[in-house]
């Protein structure tokens, strides 16, 4: 068996679950172009009435956080407690506040 | 801070327990021990141990391959459905295993290790699946028993799973539990209608319970003081319970749901013991799973010949696809630079 390895390219699959809601990462398949990928995103991952639409990504275009990092890269947001809601307690009680 | 690539899949590290880590290493394994020790989640790109992410490939390769072995022994009877409906269902049933195998090649990839690799190891004989696809479906009960047993069975493992510590693993079982339940309820119709038909049929529903009601404990693998990977895997958070508690918990289900059927277990031992609270079954015959896992079953070599023939068979569609593609994005480049 000589067969070349990995001759499809992987795809990330989102898929909207109904109208009005974000598309979701649902998994990864392979596939030779995104038609294929399409349909095999519909035959792979809605079998259940999963979902109204389907998007399908090259895996290689998606670039994401370095997970070396950790948990540096978002540290700006702890400690600011005042961008929530729940920081200001004196209007406690009062009506639709 | 540099963007990475979903795709450049993480390289194996040096992470041996055995040596002195380096700094890199050090910090990566207390994090992941953190991780770990907080019940939390293990995503693809994190640091962990040579050994996790060996173990992990091992068995999420395994449980693949298993789903894909798994589709033959039904799609033998899909032809010889008793009904339109049988057919259907059945058909259903054997696109969700292929689904199933999708799904968890894709969680293994994440690991570093391609699906082709995987693909060629199955097909030189090189990896495992489960023992219970090397026996033969003889009856069309058997689509009940393999439905009622073999998927409850494997449905009691696989629940547990949808918390592995693994991120990809856990959310693949999620998904894969989900549609295992509309297999077991199928297969315990098929049963339930045979059992309350003619004298024959409802022998030919004790007969498949009787053949698989062995082969579907030992699903759950060798009994707790045997089987050594176990403990590490429970440390690891990836398994959650042994295979032995898990067999109980699948007897005592199946004990009740049995007298729903009107069938009998062939296990004279099977009875609840009220000082321990668990169910004690019939001793189970070792060597001939040893000898199934390692080939020796009655059906290893036509599965292993059959998924052969699929393989090569669909060379062609694979190719073919490709060069389309290819194709299709020549044309594309030459019409963007007319």
């Amino acid at each position: 068996m000589s067969e070349q390895t990995n001759i499809w390219p992987l795809w990330e699959v989102f898929v909207r679950s109904s109208r009005g809601l974000s598309h979701v990462h649902a998994g990864s398949l392979h596939a030779p172009d995104a038609a294929m990928a399409l349909r095999n995103a519909r035959d792979l991952y809605t079998r259940r009435n999963e979902g109204v639409s389907i998007w399908v990504v090259p895996s290689d275009a998606i670039s994401s956080s370095d997970p070396d990092s950790k948990g540096a890269y978002f540290e700006s947001p702890q400690g600011k407690d005042y961008r929530h809601a729940t920081y200001y307690t004196k209007s406690e009680g009062v009506k639709h506040l | 801070m540099a963007a990475a690539s979903l795709q450049s899949v993480p390289q194996p590290q040096p992470g041996r327990d055995t040596e002195v880590l380096s700094e890199a290493d050090a910090a990566g394994q207390a994090y992941f021990d953190r991780i770990i020790a907080e019940d939390s989640r293990i995503e693809p790109r994190d640091w962990m141990p040579v050994a996790y992410r060996k173990t992990l490939v091992r068995q999420v390769s395994q449980h693949a391959h298993s789903e894909i072995i798994g589709m033959q022994p039904e799609a033998n009877w899909i032809t010889r459905a008793p009904s339109l409906k049988r057919k259907a269902i059945l058909m259903a049933k054997v696109q969700d295993e292929a689904g199933h195998g999708l799904y968890l090649y894709s969680a293994a990839e994440t690991l570093g290790t391609s699906r082709d690799t995987m693909t060629q190891q199955l097909l030189e004989g090189k990896a495992k699946y489960s023992s219970i696809f090397n026996y033969p479906a003889r009856t069309w009960a058997d689509m009940g028993a393999i439905g009622w047993l073999v998927d409850g069975a494997a449905i009691a493992n696989q629940v547990p799973l949808c918390r592995a510590s693994f991120g990809p693993y856990g959310r693949a079982m999620v998904r894969i539990c989900k549609e295992e339940s509309f297999h077991q309820r199928q297969g315990f119709e098929i049963l339930l209608e045979l059992s309350h038909g003619t004298p024959a049929q409802r022998q030919m529903a004790q007969d498949a319970v009787d053949r698989f009601y062995a082969p579907a404990l030992m699903m759950f693998g060798p009994p707790d003081e045997d089987s050594p990977n176990s403990k590490q895997s429970m440390a690891w958070n990836i398994k959650r319970f042994s295979n032995d508690e898990l067999r109980q918990r699948f007897v005592g289900m199946i004990a009740e749901q049995v007298k729903v059927l009107g069938l009998t277990l062939p296990d004279p031992d099977l009875r609840y013991d009220e000082e321990t609270g668990t169910w004690i079954h019939m001793d189970l015959n070792w060597d001939e799973f040893k000898a199934v896992i390692a080939g020796n079953g009655p059906c290893n070599a036509q599965r292993m010949a059959r998924r052969r023939e699929a393989h090569e068979n669909g060379a062609w569609v694979r190719e073919a696809a490709k060069a389309y593609a290819e194709k299709q994005a020549a044309k594309h480049v030459t019409i963007g630079a007319a």
